[in-house]
């Protein structure tokens, strides 16, 4: 096997906003990093992000960041790692000056500061009202983001690898990551990326769901080498199900619509989410306000002549705040809808949107497997789980995840391989083989399965029985589902064997590594056995000692799922912060 | 809309295999739910994997789907089947390299953009908080930081076509005046003198063929109109 190999003091694998923000760190303390990623950095997911990225600013009334961890920790129905949540909420303001200082073009308020608005599950003074923390550039906050973060690195002289696939982790005898194989996608050539410290960026995983807001990239490459590199992955069942998908098209409406005044109203034109959630209304947490939107739909108050999605209504709002704080919006909806919103309000429906699960990781980006880290090994954004969003995510902190650890893990590699050796060790060539071979084999098969069959298959699957209400006995019959799905995958085929960028084969590998996300994905919601923020069933009981279904008793910990044998091992919340008192368990309500 | 038969008239090269590019014709059945122009091209992937083109967010923001379409560039995931005479013919974005299929090779347009240092200069200390910027400073940059870097005004415009390595091209004139209209920003004259030369600015001959087809509907133009002119009292 010869198999060239390229040395690096860093290897990042994904240029969305986390790997930018800790390329930024790595190029500017002069050490030599490659960026490897799929797609031209700006066409990372981070791009489609629009309403905004959360920090305790307080430019329009007063925030602390005190309050912006308690709704963090409610919001993640107290399954965040609380010394996690609190490193990502104190740190919040500077990245987010440190990103206008790099260029973002934020909107400005009167006074010449950031402009701010009001966003789902974001309160002041411990839960009391909503309040204006969602730090904005009209409803382009990820476009705008993305792309200062990218002009950033091209000032720092950062050297990117576009349109390279990282295929898998390579780690030695010890289990130390020593970087990754990767496919240059317009020659097919195979390299070894060998460095000191590798970090995974990769994103998330939704489109093993049908029906997904994201992107087509979004493929959990970083978590199907995990898997497959025996890292396990964590809190794979909680998935969020955004309120606000353009019914028909998957496409996503931002919550910032409801932070400037959007309504969710059923077929009788009712406010219905003032019954859901009185005090919060409309701006309620994302998983509560899709269970009733999901809720009204399966009661017969749907919209529409299959009564099957609800609206957002912004015609009340002046036409003129649509036109500067809304454009995006307002283009999504003429384009996929047929509906300019000044004029009609947009159906909408719940969608598959964010993964809050991932590998584990400490809130210094170390991954982190039976309580040590791995050494050489990092990972930021939504592939990670630092867990900062447990059980529910809350609008904006996902931007701030990516600005907070991308950062964090940056210094800790930089950090890390100021003390390593000098020289490389020798590279295990075991997992190089491995992946070799994945290659070799989609090369060689036939009369096998069709990419498009077993990948349909699974999206229907993972639709059907893993969705925004969860049901004991459709968790047991996925599980089975999901297994022979999982042979399907193993004899993908390909008919199209150029070696010039082949869509084609790219396409396969990632179905490989979207299988492994929904294996985890599954059974690990076949497993837990109550109800907590993203994840509710049917058989967890609202008692007075589980209120909505919470078993804080037997479930208040971290579901850990290993490839092998798809064993699953649990680990405890970490309930003590940094600096503060423990947030303590409480009922959630809005 | 309802189910439907269209057809395609798609250009291949597979360097690999073909001597030549040649346009292959197809014809797909389509769902209700296919609306735009990328729905069509996933499923007609589906029943020949070979045909190749980049996409991503399907949502008209990442920039990875441009193409020539009926002759005009623009993005696959935003455009209307509907409203498409057939057959549809579809081609790579003119003036590049073809990598393969759809894909073309733009090293030299992100070259391009590249080379207006696309990124705020401003070497005063920063505050420890947010630099200031009045609500119509901060306007002075719509219309210009929401650009995708797709490449559909650049490789529709005459003068990139002939100097791609010596004309900025309409993207990354525009991306240069977002810079300088950035009050954050020092360096306009800087930025200036970098495009003062026959070519890098001066090859915009206003044809507005970029202002035509950009999917987000800016107009570099008038970016460089602007440019133009602070070229001109600078010298007054």
């Amino acid at each position: 096997m010869s198999v060239p190999v390229r040395k690096f003091d860093a290897v990042i694998v994904g240029a969305g906003g986390a790997g930018l923000r800790a390329a930024l760190q790595l190029s500017e303390a002069g050490l030599k990093t490659a960026v490897l990623s799929k797609v031209f950095p700006t066409r990372s997911h981070t791009v489609a992000a629009q309403g905004g990225v959360s920090a305790s600013l307080g430019n329009s009334e007063p925030d602390h960041w005190h309050w912006h961890m308690y709704d963090t920790v409610k919001g993640s129905d107290w399954l965040g790692d609380q010394d996690a949540i609190e490193f990502m909420c104190r740190e919040a303001p500077n990245v987010v000056v440190e990103l206008e200082h790099f260029g973002m073009p934020f909107d400005r308020n009167a006074d010449g500061s950031i402009y701010q608005r009001p966003f789902g599950g974001h309160m002041s003074n411990f839960g009391e009202k909503p309040v204006r923390r969602a730090c904005a550039a009209a409803d382009r906050t990820g476009h705008a983001m993305l792309h200062a973060l990218y002009q950033r690195n091209v000032r720092a002289n950062t050297q990117f690898f576009v349109e390279w696939m990282a295929l898998d982790l390579v780690r030695d005898e010890q289990g130390n990551v020593q970087g990754v194989v990767a496919m240059e996608m317009e020659t097919s050539e195979v390299y070894v990326f060998q460095a000191k410290a590798t970090l995974f960026a990769t994103g998330g995983a939704g489109r093993i769901f049908a029906s997904s807001t994201n992107a087509f990239i979004n493929t959990g490459d970083g978590l199907g080498m995990a898997a497959r590199a025996g890292i396990p992955l964590e809190d794979m069942e909680f998935w969020q199900f955004h309120p606000t998908g353009v019914a028909g098209a998957g496409v996503l409406i931002t919550e910032g619509v409801r932070g400037e005044g959007g309504i969710l109203r059923n077929s009788a034109g009712e406010r219905f989410m003032e019954r859901y959630a009185p005090n919060a209304k409309d701006l309620a947490s994302r998983d509560v306000v899709s269970r009733a939107m999901v809720t009204e739909i399966n009661e017969g108050r749907g919209c529409g002549p299959n009564k099957d999605h609800v609206l957002l209504d912004i015609t009340h709002l002046d036409p003129e705040v649509i036109k500067s704080k809304l454009p995006g919006i307002r283009e999504i909806s003429i384009k996929f809808a047929n509906v300019d919103p000044i004029k009609a309000p947009i159906p909408v429906v719940p969608t598959c949107h964010y993964q809050m699960g991932g590998i584990p990781t400490n809130y210094k980006g170390e991954v982190i497997v039976d309580e040590k880290p791995v050494t050489g090994f990092y990972a930021a954004g939504e592939v990670a789980c630092a867990s900062v969003h447990g059980a529910n995510r809350l609008g904006t902190n996902s931007l701030l995840d990516l600005l907070v650890f991308g950062k964090s893990s940056g210094n800790s590699m930089i950090d890390f391989i100021k003390t390593a050796p000098k020289d490389l060790p020798p590279l295990a060539i075991g997992d190089v083989e491995r992946s070799l071979a994945r290659v070799e084999r989609l090369n060689q098969q036939s009369n096998g399965t069709q990419v498009n069959d077993a990948r349909a298959a699974m999206q229907a699957t993972m639709q059907k029985h893993c969705g925004v209400f969860r049901f004991k006995d459709m968790l047991a019959e996925g599980v089975a589902k999901i297994l022979e799905v999982e042979k399907m995958v193993k004899t993908i085929e390909i008919a199209d064997k150029s070696r010039t960028f082949n869509t084609a084969r790219l396409e396969a590998l990632e179905l490989e590594n979207l299988i492994e996300v929904a294996k985890a994905t599954m059974i690990s919601a076949d497993a837990r056995t109550e109800s907590r923020g993203a994840h509710v069933r049917d058989d967890a009981e609202d008692t007075p000692e589980r209120p909505n279904g919470r078993d804080d008793q037997n479930w208040l910990k971290h579901t850990l799922w290993h490839r092998d044998g798809n064993q699953l091992k649990y680990k405890p919340v970490t309930m003590k912060p940094l600096s503060v008192d423990t947030i303590a368990l409480k009922t959630r309500s809005y | 809309m309802t189910t439907r038969t269209v057809k395609f008239s798609i250009y291949r090269f597979d360097p690999e295999k073909d001597a030549k590019p040649y346009m292959k014709d197809y014809t797909v059945e389509l769902d209700s739910t296919d609306r735009k122009l990328l729905d069509a091209l996933v499923k007609l992937k589906v029943v020949d994997d070979a045909i190749s083109f980049r996409r991503s967010c399907r949502e008209g923001v990442c920039g990875s789907d441009a193409m020539n379409i009926n002759g005009k560039n623009g993005l696959a995931c935003v455009t209307d089947i509907d409203t498409l005479k057939q057959p549809i013919q579809i081609r790579p974005l003119p003036g590049l390299p073809v990598v393969r299929d759809l894909i073309v090779d733009m090293t030299q347009f992100f070259k391009q953009y590249h080379s207006i240092k696309p990124y705020v200069i401003n070497d005063t200390p920063a505050p420890d908080r947010e630099r200031l910027q009045s609500p119509e400073d901060r306007e002075e940059l719509n219309g210009l930081y929401e650009c995708i870097l797709c490449a559909c005004c650049s490789t529709s415009c005459p003068s990139f076509w002939w100097n791609p390595d010596k004309f900025v091209g309409p993207a990354g004139l525009l991306a240069a005046y977002r810079f300088i209209a950035d009050t954050r920003d020092t360096a306009t004259n800087e930025r200036l003198d970098n495009l003062e030369d026959p070519y890098r600015l001066f090859r915009c001959h206003s044809i507005m063929n970029c202002v035509d087809v950009c999917p987000k509907e800016l107009n570099p133009t008038k970016a460089i109109g602007k440019i133009k002119d602070l070229m001109v009292k600078r010298i007054a």
